[in-house]
């Protein structure tokens, strides 16, 4: 996308190994991929990656080829399979670590140097190697090996009692969210220690978990907690310094809109797009604190307003007069929304078995550097590629290994 | 515990970041910090908005006590300094000279009318990076659209999916843009860092929070993208094509998420689970027959979705949430409590690896503890070493020792505003 054939990618010549599944591993990898590294993931049809059988499929037709969530993140990775329950598949996993950068491991605490594939292992036969080890809880401490997945972690890192509203149970926050976060910490170690590999020769060794990295998130509450005492309570869409401040109904079937005016010119000019009926200059609504002190009369006034216009027009009409506020977009709107086009977030890439495979580009972006977008590889489409090219195995070694059983 | 002022050397010790960002960035500068960065954060004379974000201090509200301020400037140093004055301009442009990093939320464009944007400072200094934080990128047509965080959240398409189909979409409690953004500020700069090391020159990175929020939004854009399907928000509850279940459960003192994870990552679990609620005389019938490793929700029809469920509730009600927790960690069941802060703050398998960090606070007579590193690295440290600057707390150093200005100088910028 967008670079010439002369163009330097970012990443050019640094190799990178994928043992992990699901969310984490594959995701901070795809900052690697997009931007030319050679990321190689191992998969094999013995043991395919889970997020294969991830809904929506493609057409909803269910198949190994077909998860869209698939699609949608491992994009750009060149996929080998191998069964590393075989010994000569370790084998083939070390000579392949042996000339990489980066190893990306994902698996359960303990997996990896079971195989004879652990930090230690590796650093023997490529001493400036980089591994990132990333799971629920951190390979140490008593609950490394409890299993969990980033759907409920959220709860456990303080993320979900705060989400939702007063008078109910906790919604919590929907999907693996914590996932995301820990694939973004995940990429920006591996980039930091990219950089400290330049400078001093050295790899390392890291312990991410999630765990650790979301709560982070939830720092303030924490220490509201440890100094005050004091546990957060759930909001709704409340805003302690701003009101209007929530989401609101808009003509449609659930259509919504995201309403947020915080200074008094803001509420004047929100006012102004109403047409200034009457209740807006009435006095408890006057200055921030008693409009926050009345958000739920004045939230129910708002939507006799909004209730009455698509979320597009209250949108645009807030927003040319300078209030922040935005459609609640589903699925179908994202694919629309003319700014995420401007900014080819979203895209359909040709692919072999489905016809398109939806695609999503990293959520950063680097002025002038180049980056580029492939489909996310079949099941152990580039095993030959990969011992050939990389490996440099001979054809007849590859189709010893191939009966042997060692791609299975 | 770990004492934070201990700290052996950090993977980007020889970088310096200038920290311009309001709330929407703080948590970007804050994570560069962790790993070694020299972060000095600029703030307006008089100090930044952000220190009237709440909670405070032993509930004194106050500038110097704000605990959002605290929990996201820690590891940074602190100067005054007002960009839209010709003297606050000058000395932003020589501090820029010999940074590494400009990391910035202001509206686009507002940078380059003070002629303070990427285009000048990499005149200046070729080695710049300078990452804006935006609502929606830095071209586009919503380039100039304003967004707090529940726009950005539902502009990116995950508070659609937050929250009960009986109300409106519900947004999650943390600013999650905001800390989203600042995590992709930091990963983005540090991949610009690569960038200068093999062009030899900096460049700017743009972080959209509508992108940020859109990466977080999980299934929405895959469903419609790939079978013009729309996922709605379903609260409490999972629900598949045929059938729905249970996420979040009561229990006798608080919540915990539970549901019958399929295949063998949850058989083992599941099994344990059910010995255990039959075991406290709980009716569990069928389900001490089922063959777990090939338990499958989409094989289900509602009745006997609900046939699965029957047992939880009322076991569930019948212990605590760390009684379920305990109960959970030692018979590898995927459950865990909705904790709250204390929870996180006792959670056992924290202090086994020294998580929290103390931080002195002299100034209120106090130690805190810290969330610690968010990454354990073998040969370098990631820390929260140093608690959030006062309001100017480093202008002798960095004016005075740093840029040589003299007192007389320094007299007079303050005295014009500028610092």
């Amino acid at each position: 996308m967008g670079q010439g054939p002369n163009e330097i990618h970012l990443f050019e010549g640094i190799r990178v190994v994928v043992f992990a599944f699901l969310g984490v591993g594959p995701h901070s990898a795809k900052y690697l991929a997009e931007y030319g590294a050679e990321v190689i993931k191992l998969e094999s049809p013995s043991r395919p990656d889970p997020m294969r059988m991830v809904p929506p499929f493609r057409d909803n037709i269910p198949g190994l080829e077909r998860s869209q969530m698939y699609s949608k993140i491992d994009n750009n990775v060149y996929n080998m399979s191998l069964n590393l329950k075989h010994p000569k598949g370790v084998n083939i996993a070390k000579k392949l670590v042996s000339q990489s950068d980066i190893v990306i491991d994902g698996w359960t605490p303990g997996t990896l140097p079971k195989l004879g594939l652990g930090y230690d292992d590796l650093k023997e036969i490529k001493p400036d190697i980089i591994m990132l080890s990333t799971c629920m809880q951190g390979q140490t401490g008593p609950s490394s090996r409890h299993p969990g997945h980033g759907v409920t972690l959220g709860s456990l890192s303080g993320l979900n009692i705060v989400t939702g509203w007063p008078d109910r149970a906790p919604s919590g926050i929907s999907g693996p969210f914590t996932d995301v976060v820990a694939a973004l910490f995940s990429a920006l170690t591996l980039q930091a220690a990219l950089d400290y590999r330049s400078r001093t020769g050295k790899g390392q060794y890291f312990d991410l978990s999630q765990y650790e990295c979301n709560i982070h998130l939830s720092a303030p509450r924490i220490l509201d907690y440890l100094v005050n005492g004091r546990e957060a309570a759930r909001q709704g869409n409340r805003c302690s310094y701003a009101a209007p401040h929530g989401v609101y109904r808009c003509r449609g079937e659930d259509r919504w809109c995201a309403l947020a005016v915080f200074t008094d010119k803001e509420w004047r000019a929100f006012c102004a797009v109403l047409g200034n009926p009457l209740w807006t200059e009435e006095s408890r609504f006057a200055t921030v604190v008693s409009r926050v002190e009345h958000s739920a009369e004045l939230d129910s006034l708002v939507e006799t307003w909004t209730v009455a216009h698509p979320p597009e027009e209250v949108m645009a009409a807030m927003q040319n007069a300078g209030v922040s506020a935005g459609v609640v977009e589903n699925g179908r709107d994202l694919w629309e929304d003319p700014q995420l086009k401007h900014r080819n977030s979203l895209c359909q890439l040709e692919h072999p078995e489905t016809g398109e495979a939806v695609c999503q580009r990293v959520g950063v972006s680097l002025r002038d550097v180049p980056y580029e977008l492939r489909r996310a590889p079949l099941l152990g489409e580039h095993t030959e590629h990969i011992c050939q090219r990389v490996l440099k195995m001979s054809d007849d070694e590859f189709v010893e290994l191939f009966s042997d059983g060692v791609f299975d | 515990m770990q004492d934070g002022r201990q700290s052996i050397e950090g993977m980007l010790s020889p970088y310096r970041a200038l920290d311009l960002t309001d709330e929407k960035g703080l948590f970007c500068g804050k994570i560069l910090g962790d790993l070694g960065c020299d972060v000095v954060k600029i703030e307006k004379p008089g100090g930044d908005r952000a220190r009237q974000i709440g909670p405070f201090y032993h509930d004194v509200y106050h500038p110097e006590k704000s605990l959002h301020w605290f929990a996201f400037n820690a590891n940074k140093r602190g100067i005054t300094l007002d960009i839209e004055t010709a003297d606050g301009q000058d000395i932003f442009r020589k501090l820029a000279r010999s940074a590494d990093f400009v990391i910035e939320s202001f509206a686009p464009g507002y940078l380059d009318e003070l002629k303070l944007g990427f285009s000048e400072l990499s005149l200046l200094n070729d080695q710049i990076i300078v990452a804006s934080i935006t609502p929606f990128g830095d071209t586009g047509p919503y380039r100039d659209f304003k967004a707090s965080d529940i726009v950005a959240m539902a502009m990116g398409g995950l508070l659609g999916l937050c929250g009960e189909p009986d109300r409106p979409p519900v947004v999650p409690g943390f600013s999650a843009s905001y800390l989203l953004g600042g995590i992709e500020a930091a990963l983005g700069s540090l991949m610009a860092l690569r960038w200068r090391r093999i062009r030899g020159r900096g460049t700017q990175v743009i972080v959209s929070l509508q992108d940020e929020v859109l990466t977080a939004s999980w299934d929405a854009a895959s469903y419609w993208g790939g079978s013009k399907m729309i996922s709605k928000r379903s609260g409490a509850f999972s629900v598949r094509p045929n059938v729905s279940y249970r996420i979040t459960w009561p229990c006798k003192d608080g919540f915990v998420t539970f549901f019958y994870f399929g295949g063998q990552t949850g058989a083992e679990g599941n099994r344990a689970l059910v010995e255990w609620m039959d075991r406290e005389g709980i009716e569990c019938g069928r389900l001490k027959e089922q063959d777990w490793s090939s338990f499958d929700w989409d094989k289900l029809n509602q009745d006997e979705v609900d046939y699965f469920e029957k047992p939880l509730l009322p076991f569930f009600m019948s212990h605590t949430k760390a009684e379920l927790y305990e109960g959970a960690i030692k018979r590898n069941i995927i459950l865990y409590p909705l904790a709250n802060a204390e929870d996180i703050v006792n959670n056992r398998q924290l202090q086994a690896r020294g998580y929290w960090t103390e931080l002195d606070h002299p100034e209120l007579g106090a130690r805190i503890a810290y969330p610690g590193a968010f990454v354990k690295a073998s040969e370098t440290g990631c820390t929260t070493r140093r608690r959030a600057p006062l309001i100017g707390e480093h202008n002798e150093e960095i004016y005075a020792k740093e840029l040589g200005f003299s007192k007389e100088k320094l007299a007079t910028l303050r005295q014009a505003g500028a610092i």
